[in-house]
């Protein structure tokens, strides 16, 4: 299970994962949230530049039976975008760490993070949250 | 998952849990949406191969006596004379406003003897409905609970299912079926129907032989390079080659004129519930139809999202059922529209969680198995 969630990494109650590194936060989703959604088809993100809130929506993504919001695990602005996506929406399945990551962003409040689990926390959370 | 609701297993639900699928409550039914391979895998090996359906679900309500055959007729809308012994149709019956009950297929089993398998969703309504309506000229039975169903579709079907069984698959031609029969040594019917748009057999059993029967199905399906197959990979199969799903795409207040289903309609037939307010639609002419339509732009439509005139923004109608289409590899979907936009070529807008994306009105399945 420990694989499926890598200590690098903070988590998000709505199963986004964030990376900080060097003043910049990466974003994808958590491989719990990519199970439960099945073959991703496609990913809907917001441009670079636009500035996000904590908690609200920043894109969309799709599988073959739903659609979910993207909810943004830090408020701040989009400096990067992951636009392979667009064509390869299936990396999120089979890469949701790396290859399958969403969007940077600069943060504006990096206190923020302070709100999100570690990896450990977030299985924790799971096993509580099991139907 | 509500709690309280109970939610019912099918005869395969410990099947299912062995080959991981994951489960979720589908209309109080315990049912695998998919199994590990996923759904676009599930999807391929039926195009390609076969898949292996759970639809012990589907109700099945007997008809018997002397008169069932002019109770079935009154009941559906298709022509139950032309049916003989072993011969099967795809019917829909109806209420008196001309709405639809329920789509289902009809099965003679013998002059006085007829099977109608009808959506799970629907079996209490259906029941009585028909009891209400023809129980005086025949005896219905509900034997949902002690009938099993399992779907086998694929063009690889019918060669992996033979070394089960000695019914001669070949000559059992599409919409016919054989009862009492054996398949893997459980004693069983064979149809040759699906919901896939492919070839392949729906299998009757007891529930007490259906986990035996799957795993000598899931066996045969696995040598050819088939698999178990889920609801979620059932419904682009379906949708691809345009077939209606209850609840979606037809319901007690869309006609099956407007569904595109007047081919099911036999108004010579007899005098079916619903045929006046059918025969007044089709004399006054249909207000709006459900189309097919393919994405033209990024987007996938779901069921629920408003469809709107490319030129005034006026609201349409709704899109009853969307998705990706593996196969076909386009995004395509089904809705009701006004006549005036049901012409193939039209464009419309599908307005996708607030971002309005343009498809277009096409005509016939999505998909088509080859040779067909």
């Amino acid at each position: 299970m420990s694989d499926a969630y890598p200590n690098d990494l903070l988590f998000s109650e709505d199963h986004e994962w964030s990376r900080s590194e060097n003043n910049l936060v990466t974003v994808g989703i958590s491989q719990f949230a990519v199970d439960q959604l099945g073959d991703v088809t496609q990913v809907d993100l917001p441009r670079e530049g636009e500035v996000l809130k904590q908690n609200e929506p920043f894109g969309s993504v799709e599988s073959v039976k739903a659609v979910s919001d993207l909810l943004a695990p830090i408020s701040g602005k989009v400096v990067k975008v992951n636009t392979t996506l667009q064509d390869s929406p299936e990396y999120v399945n089979e890469d949701p760490y790396d290859g399958g990551w969403m969007i940077q962003i600069e943060p504006s409040n990096p206190d923020e993070l302070k709100k999100l689990m570690d990896a450990a926390a977030y299985e924790t959370f799971l096993k509580e949250h099991e139907d | 998952m509500s709690t309280e609701t109970t939610v019912r297993n099918t005869p395969l639900t410990s099947a299912h849990q062995r080959l991981g699928a994951k489960l979720i409550d589908f209309g109080g039914w315990l049912m695998p949406v998919n199994y590990p391979a996923g759904i676009l895998e599930e999807h391929k090996a039926t195009r390609g191969a076969v898949g292996v359906f759970d639809v012990c679900h589907m109700g099945e309500i007997h008809f018997h006596g002397p008169r069932a055959a002019q109770a079935v007729q009154r009941l559906v809308t298709n022509n139950v004379a032309g049916l003989s012994d072993g011969r099967a149709m795809y019917a829909v019956a109806c209420h008196e406003s001309g709405g639809i009950v329920d789509d289902l297929i009809v099965y003679r089993v013998a002059a006085d003897h007829f099977l109608i398998v009808v959506n799970a969703s629907n079996i209490a309504k259906d029941y009585q409905h028909f009891v209400a309506n023809v129980g005086s000229l025949c005896e219905i039975s509900d034997e949902s609970d002690s009938t099993a169903l399992i779907a086998f579709q694929g063009p690889k079907a019918q060669t992996a299912l033979a070394p089960l069984t000695n019914v001669d698959l070949a000559s059992l031609r599409s919409f016919h079926f054989v009862p009492g029969r054996q398949v893997a040594g459980v004693s069983a019917w064979i149809a040759r129907t699906g919901y896939t748009g492919e070839d392949g057999f729906e299998i009757f059993c007891s529930p007490a032989d259906a986990p035996a029967l799957w795993d000598a199905l899931i066996a045969a399906a696995a040598a050819v390079g088939g698999k178990p197959v889920g609801l979620g990979a059932r419904d682009t199969l379906r949708l691809e080659a345009r077939l209606s799903l209850y609840g979606n795409d037809l319901s007690d207040t869309t006609s099956p004129l407007e569904a595109g289903l007047g081919w099911v309609v036999k108004f010579d037939a007899g005098d079916f519930i619903g045929k006046e307010a059918l025969v007044r639609q089709r004399d006054a002419g249909l207000a709006r139809q459900l189309v097919g339509f393919e994405m033209r732009e990024r987007g996938i439509a779901r069921h629920g999202y408003a469809i709107s005139d490319v030129a005034t923004g006026a609201r349409l109608g709704e899109v009853t059922s969307g998705t990706v289409g593996p196969t076909v590899g386009k995004n395509i979907g089904m809705g009701y529209v006004p006549q005036s936009h049901a012409q193939p070529g039209t464009r419309i807008v599908i307005d996708c969680r607030g971002k309005p994306a343009q498809a277009e009105i096409v005509k016939g399945p999505f998909y088509r198995r080859p040779g067909k």
